[in-house]
Order: structure tokens, then C-alpha cells, then sequence
């Protein structure tokens, strides 16, 4: 139980492709892409003063889609070890999870559209706990994911309990 | 739409029609009072009459269209039912998925004879399947069926159903399973179900009245929100008693709160009867076996194997007023707990000593006094405190300085009320750091929780599905974290302890699952488990 003993976990991580930060770059300017329009409409409308609706939302859009996206992906990390898979993520709420390969029930290897056109995956374990029922990991190569599916697989003996 | 040859399609029993149909014309009752009573200006008594006779008419047609289509066949390897005329469902489900056969009997179907079958499957929240109404009989050959099937090669004596419905034919309600030598583990009697029933107190019946007057206030002769009619009928007490001066109305408030406490306690006891009343728990070698109930009587089997923690609960007066150590409950988390209906409480009731040999066979281990209880992150309680307390604190502080500013008495009383508050919830914190506490030892998680009526959850290192470190702004430059273990069937938390403890136990606690292949665990196999 002596803190000091144990190594300094964060540091063994994997990061994940840099190819995870395009993919939520993208998704950032898809989904601030209304916004943006809805600053246009006010500023030719010329309530106040040109930039008063587009410079913050400008501002605010560059850090969500520069800044953030990058941030996220170095709080992010993965390890897979001989018998447990250990995802982390989070900036402001960190969450540290470990699933034993023992009690995955089923796993899924998922590729929306912005990811397929990255080459990437999200690899999903599925546990029969009520709390983290799934865990995903985001941001693997496809090649990648499904390899390790297959290698999470082999320890799975059973798919239902 | 009638059965394919393969396997025999068959219907549930033709009074469960009765049931059903009796059952809905429940729900129709209030409408049908409301047409009579409030009706009666608009419709003459004939037309009254038509209208329940056509009520009493669709809702018999629909319980008999329900009924006959409604068929379930026990197959081979799964059992399937249909049902439906207009949208039509085919369920399909593997006797490997059935976690418990549950038999209910409400009231009605009891007078009737017959019995609903619940096929618990545990599959995340999703609908279980249930047949109703079948006959004991055929609830108990199809209980007998699945755990037959799910022995397999095993083979629990097969299926027997014909011998089986003899003897369910011959005995009494839920005692017809004399096939399995049961031991009784914990039973209630009338004495310990009304001491329950004390501490059950509950004021629901002030609550479900209320809701009612609001409901069915048009059904009254009189509107129960108009205050002159309240003040001309209790005019004339008021006019005794408050001539007869102070003592008299005092009396007469300390005699409206007694009776207030008694409809609680009377409210508390009248349910705990009902629900838990020839309450018996019984070791069998399916698991315990769990008979309850007044009106409606249910009869659950528990396989142990599928037992992945216990809850031992207790309440805030139970705790203080019971015999060595206070009154405590055990709840059973298991996997087929997904639905919140079926309560897998094993012992609602009890002294500890009777609690301590039905959790021994369980394979949990209560924990004792060798038990090594550590302490959460005082850090994290301090910081719990402040943030609760300090802005309120503040408001209070606004609210004294524009009450005194403005000379508004209410607000400082208000200010004192809000600032009392915030010393509450800070006193709050400090106990539940004293209180809440884990241990580790080498094959239970023990966690206690609650400062009043604190639970204790006794969790096996082994069956525990994953481990997540959960951390918070504050508490990643504090230094602490939550602990959050994934149960099936259940949750179990640790709140606040240092990180570097945090990692240890979810080490310690990863290193034991992983030493355990999840298709070893000797419960985890199909069929009867190894007891």
C-alpha cells in the first residue's frame, strides 16, 4: 500500500495515432460550422460593430479546434498488457480505467466515417459490470484494432457467462 | 397462426383469460365510478349501464384475443413465445440466458389457482419474459424444465413433468417441491415481522391521499381546496377549544402529531405484512430459495454461483434500537438483480448473529474484527466540506447584511437558517470521514459507506469486472481519487482515497482477477453449482 512503490504508472502509456487529433479537429469544425453561420447572419444584420458576434466566436472556435483537439490526445493513452487493457482519458475529469481480459464478454471494433477516412478504429470491450458495461479506446490504426480484438480474444474463452 | 408440428405450441391457461380480464377491469373501475357519480346528470341510468356492459365487453375481448394469441412452446434448446395479433413479437430464449425461473402468484391468480412465470434472463435492463397466467402445476414442470435442460448431461433427474404435476396437484401453494431437501436458513415470525413493521414507519398513505383528493376532488361532494367550507364545519371546535385556552390547543397538537405517528407505524406495519409476511429462506441445492408474501406471494430461487456481492443495509433507527449491534438486512447483488423489480433482499430483518450463516453460504465473508479497515483521504472530505459550506456560508452572510441594511427580520433568521445549514453539511463531511471505510484482505473488498445508516458492501476480489481510477479537477491537484469497480448486477464505489492507495488496491484487486480465468470460476460454469 506504500504509494512511493509503485511505478509511476502514466508514464508506461501508448499515445494513440496522431491521426486521432484530425479526426476530432474535424469533428470540431463540423460541429461548430452552425455557429459560425449563425455569427454571419448576425453580423449582416450589423447590430453592433463589425466582429463583435464573429471575433468571439472565431476565437473561441480556433482553441476548440487548435488546442483542445491536441490537449485530448495527450491526456489520452492506452496499455495493453498480457492479460488487462488499461484506458485513459480525460483533461479536467481523468478517468484511469482496467479491464482484465478475463471478464470481457464481447468486443467490438467500430470505424464511423471521419475515422475510416484516417485508417483509424475504436476498439470496444464489452464487461457484465453495471458500471463500465463498455469501455472504448478511440484513435487505434483499424489494422491495429482489429489485432488487438484478436488478441483480446484469445483470452476470452466464452462469450456469455 | 396455430402451432407448427415441431415441439408443442401451447397456451397459457385458459383462466388467465379471467385474470387479465379481471385485472383490467381494476383499472377501469375509478373511470366507471367517476361515469356513474358524475355522469348522472348527462346520461340516464340505461346509458350508464350500456357503457359498462361495452366496457366489460372490449376489455373481455381484448384479454380473449390477448390470450389466444398468446402461445409459448418449450423447445429443444430454447424456449420461444409468440404473441400478439396486431404487432406481433416471437421472443426466443436459450435455457444457457435463463439465470432464475420465478414463480408470482398475485392474489387474484392465487384464488384462481393459477401462477405467472418469470424467466429471468439478466440481459442489461431488458424486458424479462413472463408467462401469465399458467397453473402450478405447469409453472413448476416449466421451472423444472429449464433448470432440467440447463443441467444437461448432468441431468438433475430430467424433466418429470408428469410426476412433477402429481405432487404439485397433491400439495399446497409453493409446497409442492419436495423433490429438493431444503434447510431453513431465516424465517419471520408474526413477533419479528411486526417489530419490521415498526421501523418501516412510513407517512406514503398522507402522500397517496393527497394525490387522490387531487385526482378525484370532482368525485367529491365538495371542493376539498375551499377553505370556507373547511372553516364552516371545523367552526365549532375551534370555537370550544379556543375558548378553553393554551394547554387545550397544545393538546390538541400533541394529540394530531401522535396520531400522525401511529397511521406511520400503522402504514409500515400493514405493508411489511403484506410483503414480507411467511417470509422463509431456504437452502437448496439450486441456491436459497426465497417464499414471501401475504396477497401476492412470490417464490425465487437464488443460485449461489451467481451471487457477485453482498449489501448488508440497516436503517437509521433499526440500527439504534436493535438487540446486540442494532437490526441489519442483507440484500444479495447477483446477476439476474437487472431488474429493479425483483428484490434479491435474502434477510430483510434480522440480528446480525442470524445474518452471519446465510452470508456464510453465500461464500462472503462478513467483515469481523480482524478486518483491517483503512481510512478514506481526510483531503478529500475537507475539500467536500468547503465547497459545500463556503458558499453557502456566504449567502447567508448577503442575507444578514440586507436583512440588517433593510431591517427585514425575516432575512436574518433566514441568513441564521441557511448558515446553520452550511455547519450541518460540514459536520456531515466530517463524520463520513470517520465513518466511510474499505479494506482489502485477500479474497473480499469490504466497503462501508453512510454516516447514520451506514451500508456495508462485500464484494469478491475475483468477480469484479473492471477497475476505474476517476479523478476530478480538484482532486488531481489534491492528490486523491474515486474508485469505481464494475459489478454485474450492481455498483461499488470507493470515494476518495490518495492516489497512490488508489493504485495499490486496484493492483492488488486486478492481479486476483486476472490470476482467475473468468470460464474457471467455479461459478460461472452451466449447471448446478459445485455444492
Amino acid at each position: 500500500m506504500d504509494a512511493a512503490s509503485q511505478p509511476a504508472e502514466p508514464d508506461m502509456l501508448t499515445p494513440l495515432d496522431p491521426a486521432f487529433v484530425k479526426v476530432v479537429r474535424i469533428g470540431w469544425v463540423l460541429g461548430l460550422l452552425p455557429v459560425l453561420l449563425g455569427a454571419l447572419v448576425l453580423e449582416s444584420r450589423e447590430l453592433l460593430p463589425w466582429g463583435a458576434f464573429l471575433g468571439p466566436v472565431l476565437v473561441v472556435g480556433m482553441v476548440a479546434v487548435l488546442r483542445v483537439p491536441l490537449r485530448r490526445y495527450k491526456a489520452r493513452g492506452y496499455r495493453l498488457d498480457e492479460d488487462r487493457l488499461r484506458v485513459v482519458k480525460g483533461l479536467l475529469f481523468r478517468s484511469d480505467t482496467v479491464v482484465p481480459f478475463g471478464r470481457v464478454q464481447h468486443i467490438d471494433v467500430e470505424q464511423g466515417p471521419l475515422e475510416r477516412l484516417h485508417g483509424l478504429g475504436t476498439l470496444v470491450l464489452h464487461t457484465a459490470g453495471n458500471h463500465n458495461s463498455s469501455v472504448s479506446l478511440p484513435g487505434l490504426l483499424h489494422g491495429d484494432a482489429l489485432a488487438m480484438r484478436e488478441a483480446i480474444r484469445a483470452h476470452v474463452t466464452r462469450e456469455t457467462m | 397462426m396455430e402451432a407448427p408440428a415441431q415441439g408443442e405450441w401451447r397456451r397459457t391457461h385458459p383462466l388467465g383469460f379471467l385474470a387479465h380480464l379481471l385485472t383490467n377491469m381494476r383499472r377501469a373501475i375509478l373511470p366507471l365510478v367517476a361515469l356513474v357519480v358524475g355522469g348522472g346528470d348527462v346520461f340516464d341510468s340505461a346509458a350508464v349501464a350500456a357503457i359498462i356492459v361495452a366496457a366489460v365487453a372490449v376489455n373481455g375481448l381484448v384479454a380473449w384475443l390477448t390470450w389466444r394469441h398468446h402461445l409459448y412452446r418449450i423447445g429443444e434448446d430454447d424456449i420461444r413465445v409468440e404473441r400478439g395479433l396486431i404487432s406481433r413479437s416471437a421472443r426466443s430464449v436459450p435455457y444457457e440466458r435463463i439465470q432464475d425461473v420465478a414463480l408470482e402468484e398475485t392474489a387474484l391468480a392465487r384464488l384462481l389457482g393459477l401462477v405467472e412465470v418469470r424467466f429471468e434472463t439478466g440481459a442489461g435492463g431488458k424486458d424479462e419474459l413472463r408467462l401469465a397466467y399458467v397453473d402450478r402445476a405447469e409453472g413448476r414442470r416449466l421451472r423444472e424444465t429449464v433448470r432440467g435442460r440447463q443441467a444437461g448431461a448432468a441431468g438433475v433427474g430430467g424433466v418429470g413433468a408428469g410426476a412433477d404435476a402429481a405432487r404439485a396437484g397433491a400439495g399446497v401453494a409453493g409446497e409442492g417441491e419436495a423433490e429438493e431437501p431444503a434447510r431453513i436458513l431465516f424465517a419471520m415470525d408474526l413477533r419479528r415481522l411486526l417489530t419490521f413493521g415498526m421501523f418501516e414507519f412510513s407517512l406514503v398513505l398522507f402522500a397517496a391521499l393527497f394525490g387522490a383528493a387531487q385526482q378525484f376532488e370532482f368525485l367529491l361532494p365538495v371542493d376539498p381546496w375551499d377553505a370556507d367550507f373547511w372553516q364552516e364545519h371545523t367552526d365549532l371546535p375551534a370555537q370550544l377549544f379556543g375558548g378553553l385556552g393554551i394547554a387545550v390547543q397544545v393538546a390538541a397538537a400533541v394529540l394530531a402529531l401522535l396520531t400522525l405517528v401511529l397511521i406511520g407505524l400503522l402504514t409500515g406495519i400493514v405493508r411489511t405484512i403484506l410483503r414480507d409476511y411467511g417470509f422463509r429462506l431456504e437452502e437448496t441445492a439450486r441456491g436459497l430459495r426465497r417464499r414471501r408474501g401475504l396477497l401476492t406471494r412470490t417464490d425465487v430461487v437464488m443460485p449461489l454461483h451467481r451471487v457477485q456481492a453482498l449489501t448488508l443495509t440497516t436503517g437509521v433507527m433499526r440500527r439504534r434500537f436493535g438487540p446486540d449491534g442494532g437490526w441489519h438486512g442483507l440484500d444479495l447483488v447477483s446477476l439476474a438483480t437487472d431488474a429493479k423489480a425483483s428484490s434479491h433482499t435474502v434477510v430483510p430483518f434480522a440480528r446480525m448473529a442470524e445474518i452471519a450463516p446465510v452470508a456464510a453460504i453465500t461464500g462472503f465473508a462478513l467483515p469481523g474484527p480482524e478486518t483491517h479497515w483503512r481510512l478514506p483521504s481526510a483531503q478529500h472530505r475537507v475539500d467536500r466540506a468547503l465547497l459545500l459550506a463556503v458558499p453557502l456560508m456566504l449567502l447567508a452572510m448577503a442575507m444578514a447584511a440586507a436583512g440588517a441594511v433593510l431591517s427585514v427580520e425575516v432575512a436574518l433568521l433566514q441568513g441564521a437558517g441557511v448558515a446553520l445549514l452550511a455547519v450541518l453539511l460540514a459536520v456531515r463531511q466530517a463524520f463520513l470521514w470517520r465513518y466511510n471505510r474499505h479494506a482489502l484482505d485477500s479474497g473480499h473488498l469490504h466497503v462501508r459507506a453512510g454516516w447514520l445508516a451506514p451500508r456495508i458492501a462485500v464484494a469478491s476480489r475475483i468477480k469484479l469486472q473492471s477497475v476505474e481510477i476517476r479523478q476530478g479537477p480538484l482532486a488531481q491537484r489534491r492528490g486523491y481519487a474515486d474508485l469505481l469497480f464494475g459489478v454485474a448486477g450492481g455498483t461499488l464505489k470507493i470515494e476518495g482515497v490518495e492516489l497512490g492507495e488508489a493504485r495499490a488496491i486496484r493492483q492488488e484487486v486486478l492481479d486476483s482477477i486476472a490470476s482467475v480465468d473468468f470460464s474457471r470460476l467455479p461459478g460461472q460454469e452451466k449447471g448446478p453449482g459445485p455444492g
